[in-house]
């Protein structure tokens, strides 16, 4: 085995830190697909809502991304 | 181009591309460098330009399947993104930009799907700010217009809360209204984009240096990451159609919000 791998350590950490990301995304989705299941006619309202709590709980995620790559 | 860009195998060592790894200019004039992200925006505005004005050129009643397609596109965003969202009669006034702005990225983010072009022009972040720029303008501008000097009152102090509490509320909501919402409403859509064209780049490169390995297994492994490689592929695939779904939404929940400042 002569094979090593470089990068930066930064990414192990966003790779642990985007774990909150995942499960506050998952929660949204399945508030969603709850809300649909029960009551089909409000998909049209809850659409936008869902994919707003999507956009605002993955904006940790992101600035987590970010930081891993301007962080020395 | 992934042998141009990535010195893969250096001395037996694997090195990942990264965020630093670019593609050379296409040609550049003093300091200014015209790269492949502008060229492909440059020709993004060719294709849905050409594409729309072919499809809207026989308005007919029934249409044929040109006009369908453009018809589809057009109602999607009117009414499932524009009218669900900002409501009323007032949504009419933004449906352009909305429209606008989804064929614009959508076209920019599937050019990472597309096999030759290979690369979302929204990978490089400049293009995701200048969005946002614009978008950020825009929704305050339309709140000042419709509220008045008194919009950035409302925006930030939110109607019911107690006062003793306002202080705690106030500088939050500067912060995460007018300062956090363009940074994250251009990364979210730059940082999507980067990482899913990354997995593809490492993928490539990966399978690369396995198989540049001796031993017949370690050569085998390069299939596993083959098969990891294509299931990324695909969800990247549907990751850029619903970013440019995601931005063109936020940007009408943003103008919503704006415009109707007295009623949240």
């Amino acid at each position: 085995m002569n094979g090593t791998i470089n990068g930066s350590i930064n990414l192990i950490g966003y790779g642990l830190s985007a774990i909150g990301g995942a499960i506050g995304v998952g929660l949204v989705f399945a508030a969603y697909i709850n809300g649909v299941a029960r009551q089909p006619e409000a998909q049209r309202v809850l659409q936008p809502i869902a994919f707003l709590g999507l956009a605002l709980t993955e904006a940790l995620a992101i600035l987590g991304l970010v930081f891993a790559f301007v962080l020395k | 181009m992934i042998a141009l860009t990535l010195p893969a195998q250096e001395g037996g060592t694997f090195t990942p591309p990264g965020v630093s790894s670019h593609l050379p200019a296409i040609f550049s004039i003093g300091s200014f460098d015209f790269t492949k992200q502008m060229l492909l925006v440059l020709l993004s505005v060719v294709l849905i330009a050409w594409f729309f004005i072919a499809a809207g050129r026989k308005g007919q009643l029934v249409p044929g399947r040109l006009q369908f397609a453009g018809e589809m596109g057009y109602n999607f965003v009117r009414n499932s993104v524009a009218k669900d969202v900002i409501g009323g009669k007032d949504f009419v006034k933004y449906v352009p930009l909305l429209f606008t702005l989804f064929f614009f990225i959508l076209v920019n983010n599937i050019y990472g799907a597309i096999p030759i072009l290979q690369l979302p022009s929204f990978s490089h972040v400049g293009g995701t700010y200048l969005l946002a720029i614009v978008v950020y303008v825009i929704w305050i501008s339309a709140g000042v217009r419709r509220n008045g000097v008194k919009f950035f009152k409302m925006a930030v102090v939110p109607s019911g809360v107690p006062w003793p509490i306002l202080p705690l509320v106030v500088p939050i909501e500067i912060i995460s209204n007018f300062v956090v919402r363009p940074m994250t409403h251009s990364l979210r859509l730059f940082a999507t984009m980067l990482s899913g064209h990354l997995i593809v780049l490492i993928a490539g490169s990966g399978i690369e240096f396995l198989l540049a390995q001796e031993g017949f297994l370690l050569k085998g492994t390069s299939l596993l990451v083959l098969i990891g490689a294509v299931a990324m592929y695909m969800l990247e695939a549907l990751i850029m159609v619903l970013q440019a779904y995601v931005f063109t939404l936020l940007t009408a929940i943003y103008i919503e919000g704006a415009i109707h400042a007295d009623s949240h």
